[in-house]
């Protein structure tokens, strides 16, 4: 019974709770029970409050025995990434710097999730203030990809992602700068949505860069990510950077799954040398399905894309040095070197540097020296003029076709330990999903399939214009249906069962 | 252009983070390689491209001018590393002879 509510989508779980066929609290504690199971390998959450979300699905048992009319995802747990504030729950981004801080307020997304009536079962781990794409720079520690305990789950999501995949949760809010929503979707067989920037508030987001980040959700059907986009998304007063426009039907999107006379354009510029053949090949036979349900396949040219990459590495460190000058060690937080012999000054310094760790004193820095004068127009001058280049060659390429689609990521999930040391490696990974942070528009990632060199999953990124999200979804349910009839199920049914091994047992901050 | 230790420090003193001489070794040839990959933006140099700083067109938000409760203050202070007087307790700021 808990195995098969686990297992079960947000869409049935809902609809099975609507109907009383089982409770929320029920629903939750099945949830509740796998993470005792399988939390110590995966070590997907840094905090969960097993008190509090049965509490919360119990009230919606009662609004639900009352006759009360609740939202169409009441009483459905959901995982939160670490990046969002949710009162009373700790948030750390990862970061020892953050370490025990408890806000005193909700995320815009938390709170519409709360109104409703999803049941928050706890934060989800992530690489620190969101910097990578593997989970590895966290400071609680490493999470592992359910398909391979050995391998990355991705990042900065990493926690959201495996979260789903390992069955703790069906559903799961994620934060994407630059691919940490779409990069984990693809290497753990999940579906990642990165709205229209401004489709989701920001207020409540503990910041990376903010002319980049965008929540977003992250479920394991195309269907579950809809519902909860439709939950989340919309215009907030709070965040003066959020589109006042209404969401578009991405619901109706979803369910429709019409691919017919669409125009799908291939991205020349993301594919060929440096990608996995497995990746490529699942690729091509992915973009063949669409075609096949009637869409119109066409390459098109994006050549500042080539560009992306460099520029994203300056922009976002400029727009992180200066966001994380806020944790200097005397409003919230950590503090060291208070001891009376240092000065405000020097107890910032001693902060920073004990509480960031590696991968974060490295972006600041390169930030500090790209805005620094003498090179702020050779750096971050250049790198704002790449950014016209890239949504002009996006506007360009959306006057011919309704989507562009390319691979998630050039490889599937590498292992543990392997990039660590090796930033520029790890930041290609990110090449793919890059642009549309640059540019703002809308995308996804959609599993279509195991690379048959390592069996590991491997996802199809879709691209659509600004404000039409509801396209990604028209295309994201189309594949879906046609895969799962060829798999003969979901993807994330062919991974394997996890097995616990004591040497990956960790413990993270409860 | 190879940055040195030192350039890093100084960075490091501009970034309010201290740094040990083992971080400013390991970084100083960390940064080379990555500035020496961005680079790579200097190739757009048209001057005729105008930069874009955000993905929307943006414009100051103005709320209506009214008093709205605000945080209360002990919450705000619960998570400060000191408090003190209803206060933010701070390190000293000033020199001795200030």
């Amino acid at each position: 019974m808990s195995d098969d509510l686990t297992r079960a989508t947000a869409a049935d779980l809902a609809g099975r709770i609507a109907s009383g066929d089982v409770s929320s609290v029920e629903v939750t504690q099945a949830h509740l029970d796998r993470m005792t199971a399988v939390e110590p390998a995966v070590h997907a959450f840094l905090h969960v409050d097993g008190e509090r979300a049965l509490a919360a699905a119990a009230e919606v048992d009662r609004a639900r025995a009352a006759g009360e009319t609740l939202g169409p995802l009441a009483g459905v747990p959901v995982a939160l990434k670490d990046v969002l504030t949710y009162a009373g729950a700790p948030t750390t981004a990862g970061s020892k710097v953050l370490q025990g801080w408890v806000p005193p307020y909700d995320a815009t997304v938390t709170r519409r999730m709360l109104d409703a009536g999803l049941v928050i079962l706890g934060k989800t781990n992530l690489d620190e203030f969101a910097m990578g794409s593997s989970t590895e720079n966290s400071a609680y520690g490493p999470t592992h990809n359910p398909w391979d305990l050995d391998r990355i789950p991705g990042g900065s999501g990493g926690g959201s992602a495996a979260a789903l995949a390992a069955f703790e949760a069906p559903l799961a809010i994620g934060t994407d700068t630059g691919g940490s929503i779409r990069q984990p979707a693809s290497v753990t067989g999940t579906v990642g949505i990165k709205p229209t920037y401004g489709g989701t508030s920001r207020y409540g987001l503990v910041a990376l860069a903010s002319s980049l980040d965008q929540p977003g959700p992250c479920a394991r059907t195309v269907l579950d990510a809809a519902l909860l986009h439709a939950v989340i998304g919309g215009h907030d007063p709070l965040d003066s950077t959020s589109a006042d426009a209404p969401v578009p039907d991405v619901v109706g999107a979803a369910r429709s799954g019409d691919v017919r006379g669409m125009k799908i354009g291939i991205v020349r510029e993301l594919g060929g040398e440096g990608y996995a053949p497995g990746v490529e090949q699942r690729f091509r036979e992915a973009v063949d399905v669409l075609s096949g349900l009637g869409a119109e396949i066409v390459e098109v040219s994006c050549p500042s894309f080539t560009y992306a990459l460099p520029a994203y590495y300056l922009i976002l460190p400029s727009e992180a040095s200066s966001n994380l000058a806020k944790f200097d060690g005397m409003r919230f937080g950590l503090r060291a070197g208070d001891d009376g012999s240092h000065d405000a000054e020097e107890v910032m310094g001693l902060t920073r540097e004990a509480g960031f760790g590696a991968e974060v004193k490295r972006r600041i820095i390169l930030g500090t020296y790209a805005l620094s004068s003498g090179y702020y127009d050779a750096y971050y001058g250049q790198a704002q003029k790449v950014r016209t280049l890239v949504t002009r060659d996006f506007e360009a390429a959306f006057a011919q076709v309704d989507v562009l689609v390319s691979p998630s990521t050039p490889t599937t999930a590498f292992r543990l330990g392997e990039k660590v040391d090796d930033p520029l490696a790890m930041y290609l990974n990110d090449l793919c999903t890059i642009p549309s942070n640059l540019a703002g528009n809308a995308s996804a990632s959609f599993p279509v399939g195991l690379a048959p060199e390592d069996g590991l999953p491997v996802g199809l990124q879709v691209m659509a214009p600004p404000l039409a999200d509801d396209r990604l979804y028209r295309v994201g349910s189309a594949l879906e249906r046609a895969l799962e009839e060829r798999w003969g199920g979901p993807l994330l049914a062919q991974a394997p069962e996890l097995v616990l091994r004591p040497e990956l047992v960790e413990g993270g901050p409860q | 252009m190879a940055l040195t230790p030192d350039d890093v420090a100084e960075l490091g003193r501009l970034a309010r983070i201290e740094l040990t001489q083992d971080e400013l070794a390991h970084l100083a040839p960390q940064l080379d390689a990555i500035l020496e990959a961005v680079a790579k933006v200097s190739e757009v140099a048209a001057a005729d491209i105008p930069p874009t700083s955000h993905p929307l067109p943006l414009q100051n938000v103005f709320r209506a001018d009214v008093v709205r409760p605000s945080l209360p203050r002990e919450a705000v202070l619960a998570g400060a590393p000191a408090a003190e007087d209803d206060r933010f307790r701070v390190p000293r700021i000033l020199g001795e002879d200030a």
